[in-house]
């Protein structure tokens, strides 16, 4: 890349950072270092302990062994005003924003300059007002946060950072809520930033970015580092074979789908979100029996409240939903189950188990009611037991112990218990959301091969993801979401990455739903 | 990830509530150094108050058997993820319910008084639970606030009837007539008899071995039935209950009223098994009894009935205290149960972290790891 | 002109009530906007009232017993922040259980200390209580109804905690909105992660707010017990911290409303000592239970919304872990 010559001492340097949760090892001696004036990413999939290793930088966590140093000096982070103090800044995955204050009152939060709220407030809101327009980044100062979108939130959280005067900036995953337009937007603005002089570290997942922004990349793998390499001297192949430690299978082997009649369909769907903000406007589609209909799009485009309005966790504002024929138009999960609806939420992990629970009570969640597993009016332990002794075999559940409390079960292995509790339930329509986040390579394929499998024997499969990778390789017809509407259909056959990627920006085309 | 460090069971459900008590009784035997009596000899009044005779085991197992009404229906709404802080309003108002038929009673068998009477304590103790149930459920309103309020309206309310409508005519202080001899529970000591053990009189009564069925009850209600499994779910992830199809508005009403109605047996113990007329605030606190119970018996039936037990010595044995030490009354007890409840609910953190960590290395240890 | 007189005797009555009250109310509203549920107002301000009545017993001295009254408070507070802010416990759990523990110890060392089952001694001797402050032509002044006896009653007449307890009502507001300090505590109660990651401490910034309330429940106390009466009795608060948690919810956890809750709660209290018996029109006799339990009625209804709503802090009652 730019052929600066490397600065003797680079501005963030990690060495033999080592942190565990319990059984997990979340971070193994981790040593890599960042060149100022650079933009390095930090890649890894889900759970290589990324996030992990920059709540420490930050000071939110303290690691149980190893040393940082900034600028060449070791500095003590316990806390993040220890880590700003060191120049060190973050924009989190999940904004940390007040959301019932206005954006001054936010950005005026952590500054030290307004000492005073009443008298400071003409000055801080100046001081304010200059940097946003000096660094492009305008915020309407007095609107309240909550109501904001989301990108103009994250702009809040950078700016916050750089009001701290921050010289290293952390992103979190930061384009996971972004359009791709957006996502150029930001890139573009920490190009600015690396030009002012400014060390940029950018933790994400997705290879993509690593290529578009970055000078240098370190590869975290399972907690460790894996490599590290200039990203004009790498490739995306390379760079995904670091980070899943062999080649990655991106073809899922199927066979053509051979679609029957209609199972589940949606006509002019409307959802609203707990604030009563409409997530969804109008969609409609069939998904029919033997084949995978996957919904592409941005996180945040109204495909979390479409799914929960088909499972009926959350009622619809209008429109209508059929499964197998039959309407349903409330909110009834158990009704839907009823129809022979099974779901895997996409958040699965929080609202899918009850980690306080044996792995058996698990597996009846949501099928308390059927009748095998009660007997007499009261539940059958036996038959519990039975039935979470054959699903831990059949998917190689970890310890198959059906009597071990869910959340000693890792985090993966907890995901497959979901997958084997929906997929074992015997839908007629399977719903599911992100059904390889948080999952290690090898369970994506055998989920992976699942799911077709599903699709074979006949049952309707409604995917829902954001990786596109994941989408082209399972679906057999691909909707695209944008702003909460269906911008257009695409058979897998015509589908590309570039298509979908101007119909996930809300580029409509000529096949728009 | 960030959860306190995680325990085994074992040491979870045993050693953290021991060292828990072991912690506020020592704190305890501070403070009566602090009132200046010997804390070894207040330790020995306060068991031997407690254990040292026939007649002191009844009187501990009568307290207990208050305790483990509360503490059940403080436990059950636990499970559903409600803090019944209600059980004391809930217990009186239940109480009334079983006075209404004890004083109706007239001429009625015996056998056909109970019955109703623990019908009408368990649904008077329900109905008062019903109306913060409803609010959280259907209004949003959250039950820790609304049943300490229902707390004071019950006592204003019975008050009131105690007052001027129930009291015994011609009598100054606020109380019913006395129960009819259909309508009181027998005694141990007069059960006992008639199959000839003596043993010495208490008000220990037949509801103490209704409070054990309640508890066998509970137990079955909780872990054997699908409503128990819903109910729990709904305690436990109430995202998950909506996600598995569970109505936790129902859920929450559902527990609130078994909850109540566990309270409502307090009057079973205390009016009808006791002091054979309703009386002004016969519950006594033994509702926020119920709480540190369920909390130390870790909200499980077996472990409710033991630390009622416990409670029921400290009451018992703490009078002692107070008889023979000149320098302590009553209210030490209400101290010590004070303690329990702040080390056992509200400390356990404290404990938790230099546990995990000394069990670990034990086991270390033994595995040459 | 009979009716006048009750009137202002009555209003009057109500400021004695609601002082209490509206210090306990403000104290929680302090800890609650922070995010830690209050629930050791009432033992908070027990302990530090019979702080306060035995220092100033032994002392001879008001203002000692109020220092003693602080300390207590402020001590009280620890041991709760100790349990939910450093510990994580259950707040709930731990307001409570401090209550019932000074329940039982207040009159436990009042016997142990001064041997008369329970309580303090009075406190008659001069400089040993907050007497009513002596305002100028009071005396001449209450013989002229209008405006006379309203301002030897109901402006003047009433002692420095009084006043005191009315001057924090707009500081408290000026606090909260106006400072740093205010911004940050409020911020911590809606969004505690926010508020580390801007670089604050979060358990610091708690432990300030439970300390305040201790502070403002020692005041409280120190009024009950050296103020309104001349000495410790046993269970003296009677459930004043309940009620002003009521209040504080009624007043929707802002100062100007929590302010008004009081008064109205103060005066169905003062109202109600005078009611015994007295047949209203239309209504007749209102039995003083109903009366009594009329301010947890209209807290039960608020919270259920059907008088307007009360929105919580969208942290209270979440114990605060630094990561997560």
């Amino acid at each position: 890349m730019n052929a600066a010559p490397p600065a003797p001492v680079p501005a963030l340097e990690l060495r033999g950072i080592d942190k565990r949760f319990g059984p997990v090892h979340a971070n193994r001696a981790v040593s890599f270092a960042v060149r100022a004036g650079t933009v390095h990413g930090l890649i890894g999939e889900n759970g290589a302990g990324k996030s992990t290793l920059m709540n420490i930088v930050y000071g939110l966590q303290p690691p149980d062994a190893g040393a940082i140093f900034v600028h060449g000096r070791e500095v003590r982070l316990r806390h993040p005003h220890e880590a700003l103090a060191a120049g060190i800044g973050m924009v989190h995955q999940h904004f940390m924003l007040v959301d019932t204050f206005t954006v001054l009152e936010n950005l005026l939060l952590g500054d030290p300059d307004a000492q005073h709220v009443a008298t400071g407030r003409a000055a801080a809101r100046e001081k304010w007002a200059r940097l946003a327009g000096e660094q492009g980044l305008e915020v309407p100062l007095d609107a309240v946060v909550g109501e904001l979108p989301v990108g103009v939130q994250q702009r809040v959280e950078i700016l916050k950072a750089l009001g701290r005067k921050a010289e290293i900036l952390i992103l979190d995953e930061p384009t996971a809520v972004l359009t791709p337009a957006e996502a150029t937007q930001l890139f573009h603005l920490l190009a600015r930033l690396r030009a002012q002089g400014k060390t940029v570290l950018l933790v994400t997942h997705k290879l993509r970015e690593i290529m578009a922004v970055t000078d240098r990349g370190t590869v975290m793998r399972q907690g460790a580092v894996v490599a590290e390499l200039d990203t004009a001297r790498t490739s995306p192949p390379e760079l995904a074979e670091k980070m899943v430690g062999r080649s990655v299978l991106l073809r899922v082997e199927k066979g053509p789908s051979r679609p029957g009649k209609v199972l589940l369909e949606a006509a002019q769907l409307a959802v609203a979100d707990d604030r009563g903000v409409p997530r969804v406007k109008g969609v409609s589609f069939q998904v029919r029996a033997g084949e995978i209909v996957g919904i592409a799009g941005v996180a945040g485009n109204g495909q979390s409240a479409l799914l929960e309005a088909l499972a009926g966790i959350r009622a619809p504002t209008a429109g209508t939903i059929r499964i197998a024929g039959q309407a349903d138009l409330g909110a009834d999960p158990a009704q839907r189950r009823r129809l022979g609806l099974s779901h895997v939420p996409e958040d699965r992990l929080r609202i899918g188990v009850v980690t306080a629970f044996a792995a058996e009570d698990n597996l009846i969640l949501g099928q308390q009611e059927r009748p095998e597993f009660s007997r007499r009016g009261l539940l059958d332990r036996r038959a519990l037991t039975e039935n979470c002794r054959r699903a831990m075999a059949e998917y190689d559940l970890r310890p198959p112990d059906p009597r071990l409390r869910l959340g000693a079960f890792s985090g993966g292995n907890q995901q497959k218990l979901v997958l084997a509790r929906e997929i074992e339930a015997g839908p007629r329509v399977l719903l599911v959301g992100q059904p390889t986040r948080g999952v290690d390579i090898g369970a994506i394929e055998f989920i992976h091969r699942r799911l077709v499998a599903l699709r074979d024997a006949g049952k309707a499969v409604l995917l829902v993801s954001v990786e596109l990778d994941e989408i082209l390789g399972l679906a057999d017809r691909i909707l695209v979401m944008a702003g909460g509407e269906i911008m257009g259909e695409l058979p897998r056959a015509e589908a590309t990455e570039e298509k979908l990627g101007l119909l996930m920006a809300g580029v409509r085309t000529e096949g728009g739903a | 990830m960030s959860a306190p460090a995680k325990l085994p069971r074992w040491a979870d459900l045993a050693l953290l509530p021991a060292v828990s008590l072991g912690a506020a009784l020592l704190l305890s035997a501070a403070l009566v150094a602090v009132l200046g009596e010997n804390p070894a000899t207040a330790l020995r009044l306060l068991f031997t108050g407690a254990f040292g005779s026939g007649d002191a085991v009844g009187y501990t197992l009568y307290y207990a058997t208050n305790f483990i009404f509360t503490g059940l229906g403080v436990a059950v709404a636990y499970h559903a993820g409600l803090f019944n802080i209600g059980a004391e309003g809930q217990a009186y108002v239940g109480g009334l319910g079983v006075s209404l038929v004890c004083l109706a009673a007239g001429g009625w068998p015996a056998w056909v008084v109970l019955p109703l009477a623990v019908a009408a304590g368990a649904a008077f103790g329900a109905a008062w639970a019903f109306i913060p149930a409803w609010l959280q459920a259907r209004r949003g309103s959250h039950v820790v606030i609304t049943t300490i309020m229902f707390n004071f309206i019950a006592s204003a309310l019975m008050t009131y009837l105690l007052v001027n409508v129930l009291i015994k005519p011609g009598q100054q202080s606020p109380e019913s007539r006395e129960f009819g001899a259909n309508a009181v529970l027998p005694a141990v000591h007069e059960l006992l008899a008639t199959v000839g053990l003596k043993v010495a009189p208490s008000p220990l009564n037949l509801a103490f071995l209704l409070a054990l069925a309640a508890g066998g009850l509970v137990w079955v209600l909780l872990w054997r039935t699908r409503w128990g499994y819903r109910l729990r779910v709904a305690g436990a992830n109430p995202e998950a209950a909506v996600y598995a199809g569970i109505r936790p508005g129902r859920v929450t009403i559902g527990a609130m009223l078994l909850s109540g109605a566990l309270a409502g047996g307090l009057g079973l113990n205390e009016l009808m098994g006791a002091q054979h007329r309703l009386t002004l605030d016969f519950p006594g606190g033994a509702g926020f009894v119920g709480i540190a119970v369920a909390l130390m018996g870790r909200n499980q039936p077996v472990g409710i009935s033991a630390a009622a037990v416990l409670f029921g010595a400290l009451y018992q044995g703490g009078s002692q205290l107070a008889f023979d030490l000149p320098r302590i009354n009553r209210d030490f007890v209400v101290v010590i149960q004070g303690l329990v409840i702040l080390f056992c609910g509200a400390l356990e953190n404290v404990w938790r972290g230099p546990l995990a960590r000394l069990l670990a290395t034990r086991r270390g240890d033994q595995g040459g790891a | 002109m009979e009716t006048y007189t009750i009137i202002v005797l009555l209003l009057a009555a109500t400021i004695r009530v609601a002082t209490p009250l509206l210090l306990a109310a403000l104290a929680g509203l302090f800890s609650e906007r922070a995010g830690v549920i209050d629930l050791g107002l009432e033992g908070k301000m027990l302990g530090a009232a019979f702080a306060a009545a035995a220092v100033s017993a032994v002392t001879g001295s008001a203002w000692l017993g109020l220092g003693a009254a602080i300390l207590t408070g402020a001590a009280l507070a620890l041991l709760i922040g100790f349990a939910c802010i450093t510990h994580r416990g259950n707040q709930v759990v731990a307001g409570m259980a401090v209550t019932i523990m000074v329940v039982g110890l207040a009159p436990s060392l009042a016997l142990a200390w001064f041997g008369l089952g329970g309580q303090t001694p009075q406190l008659a001797a001069a400089g040993q209580r907050f007497t009513a402050l002596p305002w100028p032509w009071a005396d001449a002044a209450r013989e002229t109804p209008f405006p006379g006896l309203l301002y030897a009653e109901l402006l003047g007449g009433h002692n420095l905690v009084v006043y005191l307890a009315a001057a924090l009502v707009p500081a408290s507001a000026w606090v909260l909105y106006r400072t740093r300090f205010g911004m940050r505590l409020r911020a911590v109660g809606e969004n505690p992660h926010a508020v580390e990651s801007a670089g604050v401490p979060v358990n610091a910034l708690r432990y300030r707010a439970v300390l305040i309330s201790g502070v403002l429940c020692g005041v409280a106390g120190a009024y009950l017990s050296t103020a309104a009466n001349a000495g410790f009795v046993r269970d003296m608060t009677a459930g004043k911290g309940y009620l002003a948690l009521a209040a504080l919810i009624f007043g929707k956890w802002r100062p100007g409303p929590t302010l008004g809750a009081c008064l109205l709660f103060a005066f169905t209290d003062a109202a109600a000592a005078r009611m015994q018996g007295v047949a209203l029109p239309l209504v007749g006799v209102v039995p003083v239970q109903f009366i009594l339990a009329l301010p947890y009625v209209l807290t039960v209804l608020l919270l259920a919304g059907f008088v307007g709503r009360a929105v919580p802090p969208k942290a209270l009652g979440m114990p605060y872990a630094k990561e997560r």
